[in-house]
């Protein structure tokens, strides 16, 4: 089928486009940027007069649930979450039940995605056999298989040995190994930032210190190693900074950060509000505003949901016993546009935080309208306000922090390698 | 926007008690009230408290998801007094590590139209989030949730103090140990800071004393002798044998040495200073059994006081909802 977009704003960060344009399609694949194709006929056009068009989000880092955790989230709600949300590319960690260790479950999971036809579903594999820190896993298969990364997600490796030796195996293949900086001596089965409110809530809490010790760690082993890493989920400044310098010593490290760390602190745990129990936990507002400056200037190339859905009841239990997390697939571009509202950074820089900036750290070919790449795209209103209301995400987890807010730019259209696969109601 | 509503959930909109869940966002003039309510219910000397007919047919549940049998029969005893049914509930934490079971719980005694609740939790946070989810004619009591909050033992405290002291605003007072793990720390810090006394100090080495202490409006102070001159109320924190094992602190021994209270240190406050200590006591480790049971010690009528302030949280709690007509 033949589509074309006429009369939106094409903004795309990976060939420097932020202008009036026309973009046509054919079948999966972009045909052209500005006028049709000789002989081009659109079979449907979408007008998308006062509409940003852009490439469609590349999430670095979402949880999807399945296998193994129906109740939280499927294959089949977790991509319908992410066409509404303009999400046509989504990184899946492997912490699935079973876990993502073996080519079986990568093809269990593309299998389902490509039957689904909503979203492109990337794996990153298992570090680790079975995510359990001890034992690496089969690499060189899981690359085979079609994983982008490899990962251990928030579990701990054994130890620092286990660390050099995953890094060095990883480097082997030369796939990028995503970490998530912990040292869960120093978490110490904390549940919140401590800080001032933690402390006057009684809360157990998370020093920045085990974030950043684990951070120095991390960057150490990826000099000796020459390993390819790749930080998810930072959330403070110290790690920005140490980042900041290491990417100034030319080593190949980058880093992402969840959206919401950018706008929530510490004080919205206030009210014991399980929805703000995260981990890593929201920190200060001095912490907050590093990791602005961080996207700001590139240091932190990526924004990502860091989607964890829960099921209501993982959130209902007093605030330490409940299970961390957001559901974060519906609120990525909202809460990256109000940054841009925020004056943080320009839009176009907002939007490449979310497309090519993630796309290439991995190296993938997406988050870009050049012409030839796959048609994902996503179209919104930057003028339109929107309420988002929990109960009504497509998510099968509601559990966010942002019920109730307002937000600009709402989703008007997606489509995935050609296909519209969410259309807002016109009403 | 947020901290507004946690802290009216324990007011309904008269500004009146429901629910006593933590000392912070109350008033000065409430707190006042509990205490004169209290007085009201006091003991004269040598006498046990008098029983009232207040709650006559109500029901009251204890909810003890940890164990403290001290605390419990405070509670019971303070029920009894208001002429209160009681039920004693303790669920194993372990039971209950999830929330479904939790609300299972509470939903099931609601069906017995108990109209308050008494709840003990391990976990922070505990008692707000069954004030949360329990119908809108239960009060909920907080005896103790995580490191959170444990009001009604600092509100005995402060009735204590005001027995000794009568007024708060001239008062310094030293609270002394593992402020770190302590509920009845931080609900004592509220209270002395609402109350509107001088100066609140927290005494201890630096890993007993929580990050941003400061935040909770005390001055930190790492030397004993400095922490204790010229305060009016010395009060020592319970430190638990666990400390030692989480690399907290080396012994017992040289805890004694640097922060155990003793007559020569106690010299450096106020010649009429009193000491206190919310129990069970660990003797000769938080303190030398000459203070504990010395002339300035006045740990054992903390424990008597407990039972006719928790008798006016609980009459207060309950007047509310009778008059807003609710009921459970």
């Amino acid at each position: 089928m033949n589509i074309s977009i006429v009369n939106g704003h094409l903004i795309d960060p990976a060939n420097g486009i932020d202008e009036p344009l026309d973009l046509h399609i054919q079948g999966q694949q972009i045909v052209a940027v500005g006028p049709a194709p000789d002989g081009f006929v659109a079979d449907e056009t979408i007008d998308a007069t006062d509409r940003i068009v852009c490439p469609g989000l590349v999430d670095i880092a979402a949880a999807l649930r399945e296998p193994g955790a129906a109740a939280k989230g499927t294959l089949a709600s977790e991509t319908r979450a992410a066409a509404r949300g303009g999400i046509t590319t989504v990184v899946c960690t492997p912490d699935t039940d079973p876990a993502i260790d073996t080519p079986a479950v990568v093809e269990l999971i593309h299998r389902t995605a490509r039957k689904l036809r909503r979203a492109r579903i990337l794996t990153a594999g298992a570090l680790t056999q079975g995510l359990a820190g001890q034992q690496l896993s089969n690499a060189a298969a899981l690359k085979g298989a079609g994983c982008v990364a490899l990962s251990n997600t928030r579990r701990p490796l054994a130890n620092t040995l286990v660390e050099r030796r995953a890094l060095e195996y990883a480097a082997t293949f030369g796939m990028t190994v995503i970490l998530c900086p912990e040292d869960r001596h120093l978490r110490a089965g904390g549940c919140a930032h401590e800080g001032a409110v933690a402390t006057r809530l009684g809360l157990p809490g998370i020093p920045s210190a085990a974030e950043t010790v684990a951070v120095a760690r991390d960057l150490a082993l990826a000099e000796h190693t020459g390993a390819r890493i790749h930080f998810h989920a930072l959330s403070c400044a110290g790690s920005a900074r140490m980042l900041r310098e290491a990417q100034a010593a030319k080593l190949a490290v980058s880093a992402d950060v969840a959206a919401h760390q950018l706008h929530l602190t510490e004080m919205d745990v206030e009210d014991f509000d399980a929805n703000c129990h995260l981990i890593p936990p929201l920190r200060t507002l001095a912490d907050r505003d590093a990791l602005r400056q961080a996207v700001a200037d590139g240091t932190i190339a990526a924004i990502c949901s860091d989607h964890q859905p829960h099921e209501p009841d993982a959130k209902e239990a007093p605030f330490p016993e409940t299970e961390p997390g957001i559901s974060g697939l519906k609120t990525l571009l909202a809460l990256t546009l109000r940054l841009v509202d925020e004056g943080v950074l320009p839009l176009s820089e907002a939007i490449a935080r979310v497309t090519c900036g993630p796309s290439n750290l991995l190296d993938l070919p997406y988050g870009r309208l050049s012409i030839g790449a796959a048609a994902d795209i996503c179209i919104f209103d930057p003028r339109s306000h929107w309420t988002l209301k929990a109960r009504e995400m497509a998510s099968e987890g509601h559990n966010t922090p942002f019920d109730g807010w307002e937000f600009s730019g709402a989703v008007t259209h997606t489509l995935f390698n050609g296909r519209l696969v969410y259309q807002q109601d016109p009403s | 926007m947020v901290s507004t509503q946690q802290h009216n959930i324990q007011l309904n909109e008269q500004g009146r008690l429901r629910h006593f869940l933590t000392i912070e966002g109350l008033k000065r003039d409430l707190l006042t009230r509990i205490l004169d309510t209290a007085e009201s219910f006091a003991a004269l000397p040598g006498r046990p408290v008098r029983k009232v007919p207040t709650l006559r047919g109500r029901i009251i549940t204890n909810l003890f998801f940890e164990n403290s049998t001290r605390t419990r029969t405070t509670f019971e005893l303070a029920a009894k007094r208001l002429s209160a049914d009681v039920l004693n509930f303790n669920v194993s934490t372990s039971a209950t590590s999830k929330g479904e079971t939790l609300l299972d719980t509470l939903r099931n005694i609601e069906a017995m139209h108990s109209e308050m609740f008494v709840v003990r939790h391990n976990q922070s946070g505990a008692a707000h989030f069954i004030a949360r989810h329990a119908a809108p004619g239960v009060s909920v009591i907080n005896a103790g949730d995580g490191r959170h909050a444990h009001p009604t033992q600092a509100m005995l405290d402060m009735f204590t103090i005001r027995k000794h002291k009568g007024d708060f605003t001239p008062l310094r007072v030293a609270i002394v140990g593992d402020v770190l793990h302590s509920r009845v720390a931080r609900s004592q810090i509220l209270a002395l800071n609402t109350l509107g006394v001088t100066e609140v100090r927290v005494v201890g080495p630096r890993t007993l004393i929580p990050t941003d202490a400061r935040a909770l409006g005390v001055h930190v102070h790492h030397d004993i002798e400095s922490g204790l001159r010229d305060v009016d109320v010395v009060i020592m924190l319970r430190l638990q044998k666990e400390r030692m094992a989480g690399a907290l602190l080396p012994s017992e021994e040289e805890y004694f040495r640097l922060y155990g209270l003793t007559n020569e240190r106690l010299a450096v406050a106020r010649p009429d200073a009193i000491v206190m200590h919310p129990g069970p006591m660990n003797r000769g480790v938080e303190m030398d059994s000459e203070v504990a049971d010395g002339p300035r010690s006045v740990i054992l009528q903390q424990v008597s006081y407990g039972i006719a302030v928790r008798m006016a949280v609980m009459s207060m709690c309950m007047q509310t909802h009778a008059d807003s007509g609710e009921s459970a």
